[in-house]
């Protein structure tokens, strides 16, 4: 990539490119199965292994059913913490989805661009953690309506609110709760995408520094670019579990608003 | 000013946001830690607060990468 020109893309890696030829659509719509697809396929494959594989209900658990139980218990505790009783209907998509984007994030960190596959980060698309994030809201508000009906409304006006404040209150605490579908999705993607830039640039600095004319180039350059490639590399490992987890945290807080109100 | 030139210190000057996000986010876990050498018992119960106090600090942080980002690629 930046070999001979000495000019790094990082963009490049998110592009989403058809793997077997353009001409699939249906009705006018480009249906191509593109490498955005493929890793979502991949994903998913994974997961369903990895709980496939825990699911055999044995009494003495084994150590992959141990793993498998202690995510889903994992993710059960934080439901009983922050909802009750009344989250563990939620529990499934909870779940499915702090367990997608873990794999998802993940899988968009291996380094199998060594063997000539290009790696890429499903969660790094918009298009992916927006249709996750609006989901999510959708089920806010359905479980809301369905079960305060339009006493809903009730949770943009805090307890204790002056009459006066109220239309402001109102207003402000509308607004914010507009906005959380937007800073959930947003929040995933740009994570994971500024880690990707961030190792891509840096592995830029290392290939440039060792195709430099000059000599003391590389190890000023590439070797230091290296050792911290490592360093951020063991980081995003960590964002990639941190994000997964707060997306499940703040869906289950909005949840918890739709079930309990304040 | 070249409008080129305008977008790269721009997006330059849009770092400075996700560097004072970086103090949001040590103050996060710095606070956090103070509080919780000095009651350990409590400090496994506060970790959710712990982590939607990051994630309100970051994502400012990464709002103003996202405004580089545009700067840089889009605008």
């Amino acid at each position: 990539m930046a070999a001979e020109s000495g000019k790094i893309d990082p963009m490049h890696q998110f592009r989403i490119e058809p793997l077997f030829g353009q001409d699939w659509s249906i009705a006018g719509h480009n249906i191509a199965f593109t490498n955005s697809a493929l890793w979502m396929a991949v994903t998913f494959a994974a997961l369903w292994g990895f709980m496939l594989m825990g699911m055999q209900r044995k009494l003495v658990p084994g150590r992959w059913q141990m793993a498998v139980e202690s995510m889903t218990g994992f993710i059960t505790n934080m439901m009983d913490t922050n909802i009750g009783p009344a989250g563990r209907r939620f529990v499934p998509w909870v779940f499915s989805l702090f367990m997608f984007i873990l794999f998802a994030n993940l899988l968009g960190m291996l380094p199998v661009a060594l063997v000539g596959l290009h790696p890429f980060a499903v969660t790094a698309q918009l298009t992916v953690t927006g249709v996750l994030a609006v989901v999510s809201f959708a089920i806010v508000l359905v479980v809301g309506f369905a079960k305060h009906k339009l006493h809903f409304f009730s949770l943009f006006v805090p307890h204790g609110t002056p009459p006066v404040m109220v239309p402001l209150i109102f207003l402000v605490e509308l607004l914010s709760f507009l906005v959380r579908p937007f800073s959930l999705g947003l929040r995933l993607f740009v994570a994971i995408m500024a880690g990707h830039i961030l190792m891509e640039v840096l592995a830029g600095f290392v290939i440039n520094g060792a195709n430099a004319d000059a000599l003391w180039v590389f190890p000023v350059v590439s070797i230091p670019s290296f050792l911290l490639m490592i360093a951020i590399t063991l980081l995003e490992i960590l964002v990639s579990a941190i994000q997964a987890y707060v997306f499940a945290l703040l869906t289950s807080l909005y949840l918890n608003d739709a079930i309990n109100l304040h | 000013m070249d409008a080129n030139a305008a977008k790269l210190l721009g997006a330059g000057l849009a770092a400075i946001g996700v560097g004072m996000a970086a103090l949001g986010v040590g103050n996060v876990f710095g606070s956090f830690l103070e509080g919780a050498l000095r009651n350990p018992g409590a400090a496994d119960g506060q970790q959710g607060r712990l982590f939607i106090g990051f994630a309100a600090a970051e994502l400012l942080g990464l709002l103003a990468f996202v405004v580089a980002m545009i700067l840089l690629f889009v605008a």
